[in-house]
């Protein structure tokens, strides 16, 4: 089934046929306490202690929490803010490698995940510091731990990968389909579900190819082409193209049965309990016009960005912008300063040719922005109403389904910063509802 | 010509009858404590004092709701005339201005993390990794408190830093709740001594932001002995319930973040 709406930007997936090789061991790690969405956990190493790889540096704080873990062996220099690629300084834990890269010994198999109980399956994804791969990076055990109310009768694996130049998913599942497909029957375990579905775009029919031949048979086990087509990863529109099935208005993708995990996710499951090994690792597609060797890397989680650009022999002189994750909703950096972490899928380098900037107009009203936008908004009214400060009247048009892809301000012939108004304009509606709320129990 | 004019004085003779016959029976009562009121108050309707405008605010002074020296853009004898018709007296309030704890860098061109072309409001740029400037705390003069003025007190000046006119300023807060960045102060009028800065950074990082910005030394916390002026969280704040009136401190600053400020002088 096809999703409304959705732009076709060009793809530029340079390095899809390039091999993941693995980075070389940095002088120094820095890892952030914070490296998903929830509470970040709490250290629980001091200053000058030694660590092993793959010893837990912190433990999560509350339900939506995931702990993270030593990248290699080597001693704690110092806990202190650092900067972080998401904008601001963030605690984190700077680690210099001792050189030996000994293994925790803490670390040993959980157990076959064929037989062990869900709950046991989700503390040890838990434990090992599991969270989305694909860069929006929830905790992985809370997905998998849908309320009761909410039955789950389907897994979905998103293969789509559909942001421009990023194939990181695209070499993991190519390069790893067999461990790919044994992490999604340990998913379908713990949420106790029959059947599953593989979605990848059609510009990766190698890869969907891979996953199928590396299916168990005794999984049931639906693979579908995609198109490509923007943003075919989002989870809700994912699910729509594989099921039929709509999430509704202002809900959460479970409230449909299923269940989207990230490729790489189910990798970081499998490690976690076959291995024991927590994720401490990831693909990443280091790539654009301004990088002089794009290629995809296998680089330890805290490793230094600047040692990641020098691995592919550094940036080109006329580089404009260095962006966290693809063009569309990647986050650029201002900084080379930062850490690769857990959701950093791709480091895409752009030429100052290649970055726009310009000014935006006025709306229009050619309604372009209407005819892309895959959740049936109207972005050009969210814009206005959100650039005039009427953040109360937006609610009405459901500001808070916008999933920030991007598509309206790609297709905007007035260059307007849609995003950015609506952003703002969500961030406001729910401070206006939270007051709302805060009155109700007052007078309650 | 006689005949029409004839009809249309009948005409209004008869609706100005009805209108005053309304005006007798259907009669709104209203404390004419109320009318008074409002005619002392300024009539911007800025909504200083929490009330849907000029007249809201007389209704719920009527009634009792508030104080009649709660609107904060009157002076102290419109406050002290209006608790006169309440029957109350007031205690003399001292006015307050606001002020942006913020002077910007002279080299402010230079102190950026990246360049911002996005919408030009502070809180949205605020969004994005706390604006444009290396400073996380300082002013980003995009103007949200300018457009927020309802006095036209606000400028932008030439370090593209947010100003407020003294003499045209009248303390009504709308400003206040319009940054972002929550650097906006009321501040006594008669208040001559001020730390412009609010950055909580360690002074390492506090210096390397800005050319201004207090490195949390202590020096003028040391200079009043501790009263007067305070440092916390590497910040330096004057104790405006007991502000410090030796110039002398402004000298002990190593950075320039301690200035003067004269409010009550002419323009």
């Amino acid at each position: 089934m096809k999703f409304k709406g959705g732009v076709h930007p060009q793809y530029n997936k340079a390095t899809a046929g390039s091999p993941v090789e693995v980075l070389p061991l940095s002088d120094r790690y820095v890892v952030p306490v914070s490296q998903h969405l929830g509470a970040p956990g709490q250290p629980i190493v001091e200053k000058g202690q030694m660590v092993a790889r793959g010893e837990p540096l912190t433990e999560p704080v509350g339900f939506v929490s995931v702990p993270v873990h030593a990248p290699t062996s080597g001693k704690v220099k110092a806990i202190k803010d650092y900067p972080h690629p998401m904008g601001l300084a963030q605690t984190a834990i700077e680690i210099i490698p001792d050189g030996e890269d000994t293994l925790y010994e803490g670390i040993r198999p959980v157990g076959d995940w064929r037989t062990m109980e869900p709950g046991a399956l989700r503390d040890a994804i838990r434990d090992a510091g599991v969270c989305g791969m694909g860069g929006a990076t929830f905790p992985t055990h809370v997905k998998l731990s849908p309320p009761q109310d909410k039955p789950i009768d389907a897994f979905i694996l998103n293969g789509a990968e559909c942001e421009p130049y990023l194939t990181s998913d695209h070499r993991v599942m190519v390069e790893n389909p067999a461990e790919v497909m044994e992490g999604v029957g340990l998913m379908m375990r713990v949420l106790g579900v029959k059947k599953g579905y593989v979605g990848v775009e059609s510009n990766k029919p190698d890869a969907l190819a891979a996953l199928r031949d590396a299916c168990p048979a005794d999984l049931d086990i639906d693979f579908a082409l995609l198109e490509t087509k923007y943003p075919q990863g989002s989870e809700k529109h994912l699910i729509y193209a594989l099921t039929g099935r709509k999430v509704p208005a202002g809900g959460l993708p479970m409230e449909t049965g299923c269940v989207v995990q990230n490729v790489g996710t189910a990798v970081a499951c499998l490690h976690a309990v076959r291995d024991g090994m927590p994720m401490i690792e990831r693909v990443v597609t280091v790539t654009g016009a301004a990088i002089n060797r794009p290629r995809n890397l296998m680089v330890r989680v805290g490793a230094p960005l600047t040692d990641v650009l020098a691995a592919c022999d550094g940036l080109t002189e006329d580089v404009g912008k260095v962006i966290f994750g693809g063009p569309m909703m990647g986050v650029g950096q201002f900084t080379l300063e930062v850490p690769v972490i857990k959701g950093t899928s791709g480091v895409l380098c752009l030429r100052e040719s290649e970055v726009a900037q310009f000014e935006g107009g006025p709306c229009i009203r050619c309604g372009n922005c209407v005819d892309v936008c895959p959740m049936g908004l109207v972005p050009s009214l969210l814009g206005l109403l959100a650039e005039r400060e009427r953040f109360d009247e937006l609610g009405d048009g459901h500001v808070v389904d916008c999933i920030e892809c991007g598509s309206c301000a790609y297709v905007c012939p007035s260059h307007r910063p849609l995003v950015q108004h609506i952003r703002r304009g969500k961030a406001e509606w729910r401070k206006i509802q939270q007051k709302l709320k805060d009155k109700d129990s007052r007078v309650a | 010509m006689l005949v029409s004019t004839a009809v249309l004085a009948g005409l209004g003779l008869v609706a100005g009858l009805g209108l005053s016959l309304a005006a007798r029976f259907f009669a709104v009562e209203t404390d004419p404590r109320q009318e008074k009121i409002a005619d002392m108050l300024p009539g911007a309707n800025c909504g200083g004092c929490g009330y849907a405008g000029c007249n809201d605010f007389a209704a719920a002074v009527v009634k009792g709701d508030v104080e009649p020296d709660a609107c904060p853009v009157s002076s102290a004898e419109v406050a002290a005339a209006i608790a006169e018709v309440m029957g109350k007296t007031v205690e003399a309030k001292t006015p307050m201005v606001a002020l942006v704890m913020c002077q910007g860098s002279e080299d402010a061109d230079l102190r950026k993390k990246y360049r911002y072309n996005g919408v030009a409001s502070c809180a949205s740029a605020d969004l994005l990794a706390r604006g444009d400037r290396l400073c996380n705390y300082g002013c980003l003069g995009l103007g949200d408190c300018l457009r927020a003025c309802g006095f036209n007190a606000i400028e932008i000046n030439d370090l593209g830093v947010a100003q407020v006119i003294p003499s045209r300023c009248t303390g009504c807060g709308q400003c206040v709740a319009a940054c972002p960045k929550g650097i906006i102060r009321l501040v006594p009028e008669t208040a001559r001594i001020h730390v412009l800065c609010s950055n909580h950074d360690k002074g390492a990082a506090a210096k390397k932001a800005c050319s201004v910005s207090c490195i949390g030394c202590k020096k003028c916390e040391k200079f009043f002995e501790g009263s007067h002026m305070k440092v916390a969280d590497f910040l330096a704040a004057v104790d405006y319930d007991n502000p410090p009136t030796d110039l002398d401190v402004i000298g002990q600053c190593p950075t320039g973040a301690i200035v003067e400020r004269d409010f009550t002088a002419a323009e």
